[in-house]
């Protein structure tokens, strides 16, 4: 009984933040919609797609998924693990370089 | 969600420490299905990111030129080509149905069995719109382009492999996402969740915390999408 009393008590966040948050996500989808209906390229598009992607994301993680709200030991066991996906692109890119270089090379101008 | 009982604890860095020696649950506050979905969408995460790290790697070192996704993905409108059509109305349908969750959450902690039930629903049928849309999508590329696994008329050859092993990945998370919100949907109408009735596979009580763990569950996949989305379709 008490356990209930308990939970009825927990504050619950207003209904207002879900609704910014979810207004912002349309407007960052049709921003990075834009960049494609543009048809920026280069540095421009690529740099524009990530800033968008994770302001997305991280306004998904942080208020949808409470992640804003919750202690810094459940925080932080979730998002270091992401720097070793970091690492792991850096790795790859510098493998996919090699790879389209062995593959020009041989390809044409012969082994 | 702000427990009264964890307020007293020291936040922060400091906290977390305190919370990690304190010989006791590290993760205060947290019931153990929101952590054990946590550590589930964090071990999902390191899936979903080889597969994106792989396409990476190889649309990098193709020597023939990656299809254009722009065109590729297409849609005629009375005759006029929009780029990436079928691909915005997704991702807004998703967004969509994962403000719905979120709104179903917050119903659920109030314990607002009418609204937390209508708005499960409502993420569920977002869910199943996105799905069918995808449904579209496959077959469009399959038998009206010719799109497959080896081959395409685009461009590269991998590309076919890498977009139905991504989006049918994503895709059936969304699918098994959406029975889970049926299913909810009706153990909340139900009242499940109030009078503690036990489930299926559990002799536990039913809580209103298993809508967040849901949630949490489909925020994630529209997460997942966010990054396809830029990587794959818009890059």
């Amino acid at each position: 009984m008490t356990d209930t009393k308990k939970k009825e008590e927990t504050s619950t966040h207003k209904i207002g933040i879900y609704l910014w948050i979810w207004g912002l996500l349309f407007v960052l989808s049709f921003f990075s919609y834009m960049v494609d209906w543009y048809n920026f390229q280069g540095l421009l598009r690529w740099s524009l797609i990530l800033f968008f992607m994770f302001l997305k994301a991280g306004l998904i993680m942080a208020f949808f998924m409470h992640l804003f709200w919750e202690r810094y030991a459940l925080v932080n066991v979730l998002l270091w693990p992401m720097t070793a996906i970091a690492c792991f692109v850096g790795l790859m890119v510098a493998e996919g370089k090699y790879t389209v270089f062995s593959r020009l090379f041989y390809f044409f101008v012969g082994g | 969600m702000s427990d009264p009982t964890l307020d007293k604890l020291p936040g922060g860095f400091k906290g977390m420490s305190e919370d990690i020696g304190s010989d006791q649950t590290t993760f205060k506050g947290v019931n153990w299905g929101k952590a054990m979905m946590w550590i589930f969408l964090l071990s999902d995460t390191f899936v979903f990111s080889c597969f994106l790290v792989a396409y990476m790697k190889v649309r990098a070192s193709v020597t023939e030129p990656w299809p254009y996704p722009s065109e590729v993905f297409g849609l005629e409108v009375f005759g006029v080509p929009v780029p990436l059509l079928l691909i915005a109305i997704m991702t807004f349908v998703l967004i969509t149905s994962s403000g719905t969750m979120a709104l179903a959450v917050k119903y659920g902690y109030e314990k607002n069995r009418k609204m937390c039930g209508l708005f499960v629903l409502l993420t569920a049928i977002g869910g199943l719109t996105f799905v069918g849309m995808q449904a579209f999508e496959w077959s469009k590329l399959i038998f009206h382009d010719g799109v497959r696994p080896w081959g395409n008329p685009f461009g590269a050859e991998q590309f076919g492999a890498f977009f139905f092993m991504i989006t049918g990945f994503h895709g059936t998370h969304v699918s098994i996402g959406v029975i889970f919100l049926f299913i909810f949907a009706r153990k909340v109408y139900r009242g499940d969740f109030d009078t503690g009735r036990r489930g299926y596979f559990t002799t536990m009580k039913s809580d209103y915390v298993a809508i967040e763990i849901l949630g949490l569950y489909w925020h994630f996949v529209d997460l997942v999408w966010v990054f396809i989305f830029a990587f794959f379709y818009l890059w």
